[in-house]
């Protein structure tokens, strides 16, 4: 395939970004995206331009480093996947493809397409977690048996891999999708109760700090999401900070 | 420096418990006055940093990535093991250990795996605790799967996410520090060299990532956690920011390094396909717990399924070649890595492979699709099921088990895995080798420690799955707190570590010399045509079977392409700025001397050990085959060149195993 790529471009946070149109070609449907950007790169490399910075690491779909927004939506077009797993077999020779950064204000580009996601970390310094040391004392783990049906409810809350792909993807650049799933996690499970009420009002006050927008449930993070995070998260956070105001 | 193990006296099973009886601690007040600097944020630096916090030491964490999250670990899929015995099937400490030792073709230090062993229950009640939503069974109580090499049930797991679930269990240990003010967390920072004060790790240099500048930081203790090696090969299920290079300089500062060349080569991977490709993709083990493994039993099944014409479901049961079931009847589909990858090299080698490249082997779920299917059928009553119905209960029962790994097979390969087999081959995975420490985690640089897979301790020549993740927790959470306490009683007093110091100096300079040669010497070739080279020799040469010819080929070759890689390396862009390409630049500097060095110890151990085959060293049957004298471990100190690198051996004895024939027959 032979294809048409309008990229953003930035220096750095202060410098002003503008889109730039590269070629490539003899790109194989089995290649990844990544890959695809790998052959750009290798090219600019090869005639003394810079490169196109973005990140990435595990590229399985786990990591949650990579975040471009392509042809207009978080991870480009297919669901249920991360843009490192998105594959060239999505597109059609002669393609132009637009890719930018997840655009909020809570992420501020770094260069290129590589955008600043410590409000995520932040978000998680508040609350995210339960109080326990490691002392090797803590009551053996059959103690407390607890249904199958909250552990796995848990679970797919935990599959949250924190790309911010619902924020990007919001009108609202809310992040309720990511404070829900953790807040869940943690609602679900006995252990999480003990804070539970201070968990959810420092997490959502943290994430209101850090500029993010509010929810008006238009759903489009759901659909976006890479590993199916549900709205119920949302719900359920939103009845966990009823609970903790009375 | 003659190697001290420091393996306390005493039986094996009251080692552990006599040494924290004895070893001097540091009283809370004093911790408040010691700074520890942990470089990764996977399971063994998280679980490490966040303990270290908590017992009251001032942590400085660093990471290349942007959040702790997201370390390699996150990763890992399959499962984490533990003594616990639930299943009420035989398993023990002792239990844990033997297979540890002998998975590991008796080539790791005994007293190391069995507190290993001991301290595994552990890690389980505290991820619990944690919150980690591990998987259970219908009564509320934590399920198991089987691992390969063993014949109990112990390895704990998170669907196919277990490493994920781990390592955010440790990243909310160290949010809970960090909020605490007890973490200074750096991320998008690369540790580039240690610093060492009068002969004591002090401190490190570091580049910021975002802004390319040089930073100093001290402190009274210096851990490395920054995970395997495997991408010396390039190709690797590593991430692709896995690195060498914090191992590696402090090899070169005096730590030695051990058995490089003992590298995993994970039988179940998904097949490269062309190349452009960056990674390669693992399809865990526990799908061995289900799938069956074979090739066609004719050549002219292969060619017409080649060529499209056939479909591996058109082949009727006695076409088929379960090669493992075959060869391994105890053991089945569940042997060791080493042991199935070698199995499936050597059907493709005889021309069995069934893909384009001749390369792959099927991993087949209908038989258990089936299984699961009638049982669901009878579990909820349902007569004279149709075959369409139990295969339909099978699939929902196998998506509950193993969905993500099924949707991440099809949406690389493009294929249905319900339907069809999936087609998989070995790649490199997992490195036991690494720094050299002793039993207090401890690497020949005083107050420097390797934990997690960055060091070599445990696995010996081959690691058993789920061990990796059980030894990084291990070593993070439940052994270096105790060990490090003891150095650093010495260090009450000492007070803050300067960083205006000829050594730190010194130190700098080297760094940014390094750094503003890559950007001035405006070669003619990319970073990464050095790093594809690289591991195309290693593969090659150093893969899955070894020689002494194809090993002093590649010493040869690795060497000139260093050579090449100093004049003509080509990175763009700016020292002072984000630059990808000129963080790749250090990390593929690195891995051509340790490629090097790999390639001599793999000539040097003339016998074939775990993952390490010597073609010259098998059995008949084509297994590998031990020898005695090389009973020790290789610890390698750095002179120079990886030519005149001078091998230290640290004997291993065996007392409480008896060192046999490892068979899985
Ligand atoms: C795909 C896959 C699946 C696996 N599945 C399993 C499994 O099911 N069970 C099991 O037991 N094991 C499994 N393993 C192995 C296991 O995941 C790893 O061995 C283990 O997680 C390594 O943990 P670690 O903490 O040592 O290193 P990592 O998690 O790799 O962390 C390394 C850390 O070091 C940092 N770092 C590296 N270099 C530098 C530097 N120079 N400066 C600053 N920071 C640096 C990184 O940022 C990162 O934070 C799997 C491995 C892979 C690749
Ligand atoms: S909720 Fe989904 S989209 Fe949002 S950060 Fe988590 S995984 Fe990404
Ligand atoms: S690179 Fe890790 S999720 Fe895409």
């Amino acid at each position: 395939m032979n294809l048409t790529l309008k990229i953003w471009r930035q220096k750095d946070a202060s410098s002003k970004g503008q889109m730039v149109d590269y070629k490539v070609t003899e790109i194989s449907e089995h290649m990844s995206f990544l890959e695809m950007m790998d052959v750009l790169n290798e090219q600019l490399v090869n005639s003394g331009e810079e490169p196109v910075a973005f990140d990435h690491d595990c590229r399985e779909g786990i990591c949650g480093m990579c975040s471009m927004y392509i042809n207009g939506e978080a991870h480009g077009p297919d669901r249920g996947i991360t843009t490192c797993q998105l594959h060239m077999r999505m597109f059609k020779d002669g393609d132009t493809i637009t890719i930018e950064p997840f655009r909020a204000a809570a992420f501020p580009v770094v260069k290129d397409l590589v955008v600043d996601r410590s409000a995520f970390d932040r978000i998680q310094h508040a609350g995210g977690y339960i109080s326990v040391n490691t002392s090797g004392n803590t009551q053996d783990a059959n103690s407390i048996p607890i249904a199958k049906e909250a552990a796995d409810t848990a679970m797919d809350a935990a599959t949250c891999i924190g790309c911010g792909a619902c924020v990007a993807t919001c009108k609202n650049s809310s992040a309720m999708l990511f404070v829900g799933a953790k807040v869940s996690q943690y609602a679900l499970l006995p252990q999480g109760q003990v804070e539970a009420a201070d968990r959810v009002q420092n997490m959502v006050a943290q994430m209101d700090l850090e500029g993010f927008g509010n929810c008006t449930n238009t759903g489009a993070c759901e659909v976006e999401c890479p590993k199916g995070i549900s709205l119920d998260n949302i719900a359920r956070m939103n009845r966990e900070l009823m609970k903790a105001s009375i | 420096m003659a190697l001290d193990s420091k393996v306390p006296q005493g039986p094996l099973k009251d080692k552990w418990t006599d040494y924290k009886n004895k070893i001097n601690l540091v009283n809370p007040a004093n911790k408040r006055h010691i700074d520890i600097i942990v470089v990764g944020t996977g399971l063994a630096g998280g679980s490490a940093s966040a303990t270290l916090a908590e017992l009251g030491y001032n942590v400085k964490a660093f990471a290349y990535q942007d959040s702790p999250r997201r370390a390699h670990s996150i990763a890992a899929q399959g499962g984490i093991n533990a003594a616990k015995n639930y299943q009420g099937d035989g398993d023990s400490t002792y239990r844990l250990f033997y297979d540890t030792v002998k998975g590991g073709d008796y080539r790791s230090r005994e007293a190391n795996v069995y507190r290993l062993a001991e301290v595994s229950a552990n890690i389980i009640d505290q991820c619990v605790a944690q919150g980690v939503p591990f998987a259970r069974d219908y009564g509320g109580l934590l399920d198991n799967r089987s691992f390969g090499g063993v014949l109990v049930s112990r390895t704990f797991y998170a669907k196919g996410q277990t490493g994920q679930q781990l390592l955010l269990g440790a990243y909310s240990a160290m949010n809970r520090q960090i909020a605490r003010g007890k973490i200074e967390m750096f991320n998008r920072h690369e540790m580039l060299d240690v610093v060492v004060v009068d002969g004591k790790a002090r401190g490190i240099i570091a580049r910021n990532l975002v802004t390319g500048e040089i930073e100093r930081h001290s402190a009274h203790a210096v851990v490395i956690a920054s995970g395997g090696y495997g991408n010396v090969y390039f190709l690797s299920t590593n991430a692709m920011g896995s690195n060498v290079t914090a191992g590696w300089k402090i090899h070169k500062k005096g730590a030695y390094f051990a058995n490089p060349c003992y590298t995993q080569i994970h039988p179940t991977c998904i097949p490269r396909s062309g190349d452009y490709q960056s990674k390669l993709t693992l399809m865990s083990e526990s799908l061995r717990n289900d799938g069956r493994i074979w090739v066609p039993k004719n050549l002219d099944d292969v060619k017409l399924i080649r060529e499209g014409k056939k479909r591996p479901t058109d082949l009727s049961e006695d076409e088929r070649d379960y090669y493992l079931e075959r060869r391994y009847p105890a053991f089945g589909n569940l042997v060791p890595r080493d042991v199935a990858s070698r199995a499936a090299k050597e059907r493709c080698d005889a021309g069995y492979g069934v893909n384009a490249t001749g390369e792959a082997v099927y991993l087949d779920f209908a038989a258990a699709i089936v299984r699961y299917g009638t049982e669901q059928a009878k579990v909820k009553n349902i007569k004279n099921a149709s075959d369409a119905k139990i295969k339909e209960l099978g699939k929902a029962i196998v998506k509950a088990k193993y969905g993500n790994l099924f949707q991440m097979y099809e949406k690389i390969v493009d294929e249905n895995p319900y339907e069809t087999p999936m087609m998989i081959y070995p790649a490199v995975h997992y490195t036991m080798g690494g720094v050299w420490v002793d039993y207090n985690l401890m690497t020949t640089i005083p107050g420097c420690y390797a934990i997690g897979e960055a060091n070599f301790s445990d696995h010996g020549a081959n690691r058993l799955g789920a061990s990796a993740l059980m030894q990084g927790l291990a070593d993070g959470y439940f052994v270096l707190p105790y060990t490090i306490g003891d150095y650093l009683a010495d260090d009450i007093r000492t007070g803050k570590i300067p960083t205006d110091t000829p050594e730190f100096d010194e130190a700098e300079k080297s760094v940014k010399e390094n750094i503003n040669f890559f950007i001035n010497n405006k070669g003619t070739k990319s970073v990464d045509s050095y790093h594809k080279k690289l591991g195309k020799i290693m593969w090659d040469k150093c893969g899955m079977s070894r020689n002494a010819e194809g090993l002093k080929e590649a010493i040869e070759e690795i060497s000139e392409l260093r050579k090449d890689f100093w004049k003509n390396v080509n990175v763009p862009g700016e020292a002072n700025e984000f630059n990808e390409q000129l963080a790749k630049a250090g990390r593929v500097a690195d891995f051509l001397e340790l490629g090097e060095l790999f390639a001599k110890d793999a000539l040097v151990r003339e016998e074939s050990a775990g993952g390490h085959f010597r073609e010259e060293h098998q059995t008949p049957e084509g297994e590998a085959k031990r020898l005695k004298e090389f009973q020790f471990v290789s610890a390698w100190e750095y002179k120079g060149e990886p030519k005149d690198a001078v091998l230290h051996k640290e004997a291993l004895e065996y007392e409480n195993i008896e060192v046999k024939e490892r068979s899985y027959k």
